[in-house]
Parts: structure tokens; sequence; C-alpha cells
């Protein structure tokens, strides 16, 4: 049986605008479908408004789909019931640190999932303790949110969904209001998640080298899955990629701009390094050409 | 400047009075300020005395720290203590034009102010020992027999420590916002009263439609972990009261009992 499986998914939902007063259907979601298994790295790209964040919901049970359906472990999310195991099996990390802690010590936040779920005070120590430790924020424990930078909230914030110990945890554009290295740390930390705890992880961003490393990509616009595959296969298709209003990072629009020159690239280069060894071991004539730039 | 303003003033130490539970701490103060009421003579003010000042000495907190925290009230207390002063019908002292203080007069001022400033020392001890979280939490736990009258304690008790918890943000957000107005050209401390007042508007809508967008995040948040109210629900630290909680009730009540003695049952300098 498939971990997560969304099948021909539609959302809308109703929007009143001030200007007209008239109610505004919203279609969020166009017929997706998707399949995920479980220990899997994903990542779901796509611009504002591409329905990504609404998808990260749906998958973690929070919204119901209006047609189509979702099941997780099997579990149709549509019904009610289901709720709360759905919610226990895949967590859901927000963008803003500060909007989802909710206690005044980061232990306290921690056990808010543990204490919801009616589990013993032994036990929830125990878990605090090791959510803590598998995002290296043992440290931290006794401190206020307030003291902590957003890398480090956004970290206690995985915590916190870690303690409810889900099978997978949906991250909607965790890194978008953080600095660089909070950005680095916070991706470090759902990368050893992944590997050391086998827990799936759902990444929605919009920044291509975040999902660099994932085994598997979607890629969305307005509500539709626009392309799906390894990233070799997705990382090519630069126009679809532009055309999805993703920015593609450096190295590969150096690649896009070094073609346009005539200079042959062949497919298979694909990192910064490739990149950097590709054109310093190719021919002389090419070290030539680029001695008028350097 | 707004980001100095504190709420909830916990001084963070490791004595009995912080490890006591926070429904000993919320009756005690109780208790404490009831009992401000019994003395009409010097001896009761000397038992509160030397029961206050033994509580602040077990509670480690400075008392730089408790003065600190009459200062903003020192007005108000001066204020009544001189209206009670001159107020007072009785044996005359001093005469001075239509105004004459009385013997009566300096007993009551006296008295005034020894109330209000115990007062206000009593109930800092305990927010100066108990977290704004372990208030909620004892709040919860003694209020709970309320459930039986359908008020829903805790989900009162959560939005009172939610509350808390985005009091320090919301603030934040109210200078930012207040600077970003102020860079377009508001000027907040210009005009009359009117005037001002309309000056509000410009910080209120955006910081309320920031708190409704906040909280809606959290709510979303908060069901995502599974948040379904107060049924079913464990704590990570359940209140159980010690040996020590009983000792503090015993305490607390031989402190009541005396006080009473003294007021109503001796009858000595009486005024």
């Amino acid at each position: 049986m498939d971990f997560m499986k969304a099948i021909n998914v539609i959302f809308r939902y109703k929007v009143f605008t001030s200007e007209e007063e008239e109610e505004q259907t919203v279609q969020a979601l166009d017929d997706v479908s998707l399949t995920i298994n479980k220990g899997d790295f994903i990542a779901i790209l796509g611009h504002n408004g591409s329905g990504k964040s609404t998808l990260a919901k749906q998958l973690a049970g929070l919204l119901h789909p209006t047609e189509g359906c979702i099941l997780i472990r099997g579990l149709d999310s549509g019904r009610p019931e289901n709720n709360i195991t759905i919610r226990k099996t895949a967590g859901i990390v927000f963008q803003n640190p500060d909007n989802q802690l909710i206690g005044n010590i980061v232990e306290e936040d921690i056990a808010f999932g543990p204490e919801n779920l009616g589990v013993p005070k032994e036990e929830i120590w125990e878990r605090v303790s090791n959510a803590l430790a598998a995002t290296g924020m043992t440290a931290y424990r006794f401190k206020s949110p307030r003291a902590l930078s957003g890398g480090q909230k956004q970290k206690i914030a995985i915590s916190g969904i870690l303690a409810m110990e889900p099978e997978c945890i949906i991250l909607d554009e965790p890194t978008a209001m953080l600095d660089p290295k909070g950005r680095k740390e916070v991706l470090q930390a759902i990368h050893h998640l992944n590997k050391s705890k086998n827990i799936t992880i759902i990444l929605i961003t919009h920044h291509m080298e975040e999902a660099e490393d994932a085994d598997y990509i979607y890629v969305m616009k307005k509500g539709k899955i626009m392309a799906q595959g390894m990233p070799p296969q997705i990382w090519p298709q630069h126009d679809l990629i532009k055309d999805c209003g993703i920015g593609l990072p450096f190295d590969r629009t150096l690649v896009d701009e070094l073609r346009d020159e005539h200079i042959e690239i062949p497919v298979g280069v694909n990192t910064e390094e490739d990149l950097l060894y590709y054109l310093v071991e190719s021919n002389s004539n090419l070290m030539r050409m680029l001695g008028g730039y350097l | 400047m707004i980001r100095e303003m504190t709420l909830g003033q916990y001084y963070k130490a490791d004595s009995i009075l912080h490890r006591l539970d926070p429904r000993v701490k919320l009756a005690g103060t109780v208790l404490f300020v009831i009992s401000l009421f019994f003395p009409k003579n010097l001896l009761g003010v000397l038992v509160a005395s030397i029961f206050l000042f033994t509580v602040v000495k077990l509670s480690k907190v400075p008392w730089k720290m408790m003065i600190r925290g009459i200062k903003p009230l020192l007005f108000v207390v001066l204020f009544s203590a001189i209206v009670n002063l001159f107020g007072m019908k009785g044996t005359v002292l001093i005469q001075f034009g239509r105004f004459h203080i009385t013997v009566e007069g300096i007993w009551m001022a006296l008295f005034l102010i020894f109330r209000l400033v115990y007062l206000v020392m009593g109930t800092s001890i305990m927010t100066f020992t108990t977290t704004p979280n372990q208030l909620t939490d004892g709040l919860e736990k003694a209020l709970g027999f309320l459930n039986v009258i359908h008020i829903p304690v805790h989900e009162i008790a959560m939005m009172m420590s939610i509350a808390l918890r985005f009091i320090p943000i919301l603030t934040e957000e109210l200078d930012k916002i207040m600077k970003a107005q102020m860079s377009r050209g508001a000027a907040f401390d210009e005009g009359n009263l009117l005037q001002k007042a309309k000056q509000i508007v410009p910080i209120l809508v955006p910081l309320f439609v920031s708190a409704i967008r906040r909280a809606s995040e959290l709510a979303l948040a908060m069901d995502a972990r599974c948040y379904i109210g107060g049924s079913g629900r464990t704590k990570m630290h359940p209140l159980i009261y010690q040996k020590r909680d009983y000792l503090a009730y015993l305490t607390m009540l031989i402190y009541l009992a005396v006080m009473i003695f003294i007021s109503f049952v001796l009858k000595i300098g009486a005024i």
C-alpha cells in the first residue's frame, strides 16, 4: 500500500472581494494526483499562488478535497473521524515560526503535541528529550522562544512536530523567513531526520536549490502539477521551470548562457562542481575563450 | 521604549517559594490581602510585617526589586494618605486656616500606607516567584470545579497563556508599525486630544489585522498538533501537592488565626 496518495484532487474555495461584493470561487488545486512512498524526500516546487501551500495543508489533513480524495496510510482524509490519526501521521511546519510556537518555554512548546494526544507524563519527558536531540536543540530546552534566532525557532517547531512521532513531516516554506545561516541549519536538520529516522519529508519551496537533494520533485503552477520526476529529469527543463515562475540557481543560468554562446555543455552536467570540473577538463579552446572574460 | 515594558515580572531564582504549587501561592496571596484589613492596632501590623518580611527573605527576591514594584504606586499611596490626613474628625493636633490635622487622621493615613504598600508587596511576591504559565496552570486546576456549571476553564486558561506569549510579539509589532507610520510623516505627539486620538487609528488598524492573521495561523498550527480542547489532555508537569505545599497552607492558616486573634479578640492599643 502506498504511504500517501492523492487521487484527482480538486479544491475550491469562495472568497468575497470588497470591491465587487460578490462571491468568487477560487480553484486552488486542479486535478492533482501524486503518490509518496515511506521514507522519501519529496520537494514540491512552485511560485506564489501555485497551490503548493494548499496541497501541503491537504496532505496534513487540515483541509479536505472538494473532489477526489487523499489517502494517508489508506485512511480517507475527507472523513472527520480520521482527522486526528492523519494529523498524527503527517505533521506540518509552517513558514512563520512565531505563529506556531504555543509555549512560553521551549520544553513546554514541544510537549504541546504529546499533551494533546494524551501521552503519559514520563513518556512526554522522553519524547521531548528525543525530539530536542534529533534537531540538536537540547541546550535550549529551558529557554524562552523569544531568545532564539529564526532558524532555531524553526528547529523548535520541527521538534514540536517530531514529539508527536509522525511518519511524515510536511514543511511549508520553512526557510522563507530565515537568513542564509538559519536556512542552512533547518535544511540540514530535515535531511538528517530523513536519513537517520526514515521520516518521510515533503518540502514545499520556491527555491530550486533546496530541492536539489530531493528524491522526487513535483513542479506546480496554478493548481496543476506541471512536471514530476527525479532531479536529473527535472533540472534540464529550464524553460518549464522558468515558466512556472521559479528562479534558476546561478550555475544553471550560467550553463544556459554558455550554451547560448555555442559552448557545448553535456546534458549530464548539473551541479556546480560538475560544471567546474567539465570546464577545466574540457578543451583548451574553451579556456582560451574564457580567458577573454577572466 | 516599548520593549522595556514587561508583564509578569518573574524573577528567576531557586527558592522554596519558587517551588511551591501555584495554587498555594494564589490562595496565600488572597488570604494575605484579606488579612491586611484586620489590624486596628500596631501589634497586627507587626505580625503582618514579620510574616511578609520572612516570605520575601525566603523568596530570595532582592529588596531592590520589591521597592521598584512599589515606586509607580507612590503617588497614589501618598495622595490617599494626605486626603485621609486632613479628612478625619477628632482631636485636633495642628490647625492652619480651614485645614486641620488630627491624631485620628495621622493613624488613618499610616494604616492606609501600610495596607497599600503591603498589598502591592504581597501580590508582587507571587508574580516574582511564579511564571505566568504556572499561574494559568494553577488557576485552571484551582477553578476546575467551575466546569460543572459549564464554564470552559481549560479554554480560558489556554487563552490566557497564549495571550501572555503574544504580548511581547505584538508590542514589538506595535513598535514597528509606529516607526513605519512615523517614517511616512505621522506625528503622534502633536495636536490636541482629538487629533491625537485620531492618530491612533493608523496604528491600531494594521495591528489588529496582523493580530487576527497571527491568530488564524496559530489556530491552524494548533489543529495540526491535534489540539481538541481540554478533554483527554495530559500534562508534562501536572500539579500535584507536595508535603511543602501542605506545610505552606498550614503556615498560612496559623498566620490568619493569629491575625484574627490579635485584631478581634485582644483589644490593646486599638483606635
